[in-house]
């Protein structure tokens, strides 16, 4: 901002240079925000929102509260000790008879049933046995007679738990804990408790695929970036064909090649290398070798940019001093490429995390992701909180680790580490 | 002055945005559209239904196919201005569905009335389109010994070589019970006590690192013809088509075989209710279901439909008597109830 322009003629001495200063600023300011507006709003609309809205999904609980409103507004005073009063009762006895004249009681089954297996029979069942609300006082009775789950305390904590409007149910779920009878934070049954596990191999995936990726394109773009032009514009091009050909093509790709009658078991026996053919897909080797080559490319580019940049001159320079090539390469060349191996190993690993058709094509099923589940949940038996819940965990671990990494890189500019 | 031309531009866009944004909540007026499970089926489905409704009644359709989940239904509906009007729909999504209001209520005294249609096909909220199986699969060239059943699916000694069945523990629990001695009409009564489904896992131990799992119904053909696996769990249409137009010789087996209808459904608040009921009427007919079925071996709804096909196609559907006399229904009830259960123990067992 220069200050030439302010001495003009209608420059009023009433109104002081500073003021006059910021309003010339705030009007730039408002130009600029005007020219990244429409992408504001598009990201706001098409990114900020979703997620936002994946995330309340998360905690959002009021399908029960609607469904059964006397009785979640009963169990607002029951401590949870005993089974609760005459009144509850009746609530939910004229709750239940309401809820199914309008035919939403499924609605709450289903979310019960989460939290307590085979809650979706005793609401069903006591809905279709109880034709009309009981005489006053004779609620317990008559509830308990139907269906004697009426009596366990559980089954009333259940309904309080789910009672909203916000819960942690589902979060606690992505995370293998539930809430007791008590409402003390316990472990999941050791039969459910599978989320843990698989974010954990979700984690080793993207991490062994991550790895492999820096091992194989290190010196693919070591080559790029040495070869004259000409010839390292045609090797660019190798490594960009994954990026024109569709992911499902280069999976099943990869089904042809590593299946037991496939192209790499038939020449291995051709040669008489093996008499069995080898297990090569429907494993945790198969999903490892498609995810790489297709996350290839992902890595390749940053690192092919950060060493275009090394002038070949400073390995010269270590050489002429005496260094062994071993040790000028890993004193000189290697801490110059840094930013590229973090920038390609973040990428690929975040994409990694996310992957979904690969690992569902090519792994057994021992080898599926957090994708899979969330897939699962979200189309198949439409548990739309428990697939928020884990996406939200996922969202949130992948932005520690971002933070993690922005972190170790601060400072770290072209000069790879090196103070000047 | 370029720089007041260039906030001028940026209103322009943020306006022009916005009265896009605008246009697309507005409704459109649109054909009917109806979808569909794709492949071999909805092909055979277009020129037995959707090519002749269009012909017979004048009206514009379009189709188009899905993967099926109940979930992307509630998206459609939900988020308002759905672009689907007629969908097939499998039994559990039909139950779920019908619950949370996702489908019209049907007028059965639209399509022919409620006595036109075998009873298992009649809901409120869709009407059954096709009966169809799971059955063992296998092919009968490569295998010198035909498996009669599921116990030969678990024996690798007698049979060997790898298995492929249905990723998730629907089905899958029910044929380790059947393979374990279970009588197909047992299964269920059994699979809802906690033993059962110890019993269930522990048959599918004896063939844990046997197993390839499959996901889509067009794998398990496909894993037969590159003879990655020598049997395979799979729906009947599918074998059949391979052997008529790709000229295998898959065999099957009916016993035990595990079966499920498939519904149409009319989407809550669908704009083109009155072509959708005409085009349910249409494909309700018993002379339009039977052609359906010389297509492609899958039984139909309609009563009167069995009594026109020839006895050759008859015998190869799964509503043929001696084909149906040892199969069991996929209890849509159990699994709505334990399907998010069992598939955490599925998944914590797979992982072992």
């Amino acid at each position: 901002m220069t200050t030439s322009s302010l001495t003009g003629a209608d420059a009023s001495t009433e109104v002081p240079l500073k003021r006059r200063l910021r309003r010339a600023e705030r009007a730039r300011q408002v130009k600029a925000l005007a020219l990244v507006l429409p992408l504001l709003l598009f990201l706001l609309f098409t990114f900020a929102g979703p997620i936002a809205g994946m995330l309340w999904r998360a905690v959002d609980d009021r399908e029960v509260r609607h469904v059964l409103p006397q009785t979640v507004a009963a169990l607002a005073s029951w401590d949870g000790k005993d089974l609760p009063n005459e009144d509850a009762f009746a609530a939910l006895a004229s709750d239940i008879v309401a809820a199914r004249a309008a035919g939403t009681i499924a609605i709450a089954a289903k979310r019960l049933n989460y939290a307590l297996n085979g809650f979706r029979t005793i609401l069903t069942s006591t809905a279709r046995n109880l034709k009309a609300a009981p005489e006053p006082g004779a609620a317990k009775e008559t509830l308990s007679k139907i269906n004697a789950a009426w009596r366990e305390r559980a089954t009333w904590t259940t309904i309080k738990d789910a009672g909203g409007p916000v819960t942690g149910y589902y979060l606690l779920s992505a995370l293998d804990l539930m809430r007791n009878v008590d409402g003390a934070i316990i472990a999941a049954p050791p039969d459910q408790a599978i989320y843990r596990e698989v974010f954990t191999r979700t984690f080793v995936i993207s991490l062994s695929v991550t790895v492999l990726c820096l091992l194989l394109g290190f010196p693919v773009a070591y080559l790029l970036a040495a070869l004259p032009p000409a010839r390292s514009n045609l090797l660019m091009i190798f490594v960009l064909l994954p990026f024109w050909t569709s992911l499902l093509v280069r999976t099943c790709a990869w089904i042809v090649l590593l299946q037991s009658n496939g192209v790499v078991n038939d020449s291995l026996h051709w040669l008489g290398i093996i008499d069995q053919p080898l297990r090569l897909i429907y494993n945790r080797f198969g999903v490892c070798v498609a995810m790489t080559h297709v996350l290839l490319p992902f890595m390749i580019l940053p690192l092919y940019s950060s060493m275009k940049a090394i002038s070949p001159a400073y390995m010269r320079a270590a050489a002429s001093l005496g260094a062994p090539p071993v040790t000028a390469f890993l004193r000189i060349y290697l801490p110059q490429t840094l930013p590229g191996i973090g920038a390609g190993s973040l990428l690929v690993f975040i994409l990694a995390l996310g992957y979904y058709i690969t690992p569902a094509l090519v792994g057994g099923a021992a080898d599926q992701m957090i994708s899979y589940f969330i897939a699962l949940y979200t189309t198949e038996t439409a548990n739309w909180g428990l697939a928020s819940a884990l996406g939200a965990v996922l969202l949130l671990a992948t932005l520690l680790l971002a933070l993690v990494y922005g972190k170790l890189v601060q400072g770290q500019q072209v000069t790879g580490g090196m103070k000047n | 002055m370029l720089k007041r031309k260039i906030g001028k531009i940026a209103l322009g866009f943020t306006a022009a945005f916005a009265a896009s944004a605008a246009l697309a909540n507005v409704a459109q007026a649109r054909d009917l559209t109806i979808v569909s499970w794709g492949g071999a089926y909805q092909d055979a489905q277009k020129k037995v239904y959707f090519e002749p409704f269009k012909k017979a009644a004048g009206i514009a359709m379009n189709d188009e196919s899905w993967d099926g989940g109940v979930g992307v239904l509630r998206a459609k509906v939900q988020g308002g201005a759905a672009t689907w009007d007629v969908v097939q729909v499998e039994s559990d999504e039909l139950a779920v569905g019908c619950e949370e209001g996702l489908f019209e209520k049907l007028d059965y005294s639209k399509i022919g009335g409620e006595a036109a249609y075998i009873p298992p096909s009649v809901n409120p909220c869709g009407v059954g389109a096709i009966l169809y199986d799971f059955v063992l699969g296998y092919d009968k060239d490569k295998l010198k010994q035909a498996p009669s059943g599921w116990a030969d699916f678990f024996d690798t000694k007698k049979i060997p070589g790898k298995r492929a069945l249905r990723q998730g523990p629907k089905t899958t629990l029910e044929i380790a019970l059947m393979a374990d001695g279970v009588a197909p009409k047992d299964v269920y009564k059994v699979l809802a006590t906690d033993e059962g489904v110890e019993r269930a896992f522990k048959k599918l131990d004896t063939i844990k690192g046997d197993i390839v799992w499959w996901k889509a119904g067009a794998q398990p053909p496909q894993l037969l013809a590159s003879g990655e696996v020598a049997m395979t769990s799979v729906y009947n249409g599918r074998i059949d088509t391979a052997n008529k137009n790709e000229k295998k010789n898959f065999g099957m087996v009916w016993d035990g075989a595990l079966f499920t209808l498939d519904s149409w459904v009319i989407l809550k608040g669908s704009p083109n209710k009155e072509a959708a009921y005409k085009f349910l009427d249409f494909a309700g007919k018993a002379e339009n279901q039977s052609k359906l079925s010389e297509n492609i071996s899958y039984g139909t709804s309609n009563k009167d439909a069995a009594a026109k096909l020839s006895p050759a196609v008859l015998k190869d559907l799964p509503t043929a008597p001696d084909n149906i006399k040892n199969a069991v229904e996929i209890n849509v009830a159990f699994w709505l109830e334990n399907i998010d259960r069992l598939t955490e123990r599925f998944n914590k067992w797979a992982a072992k």
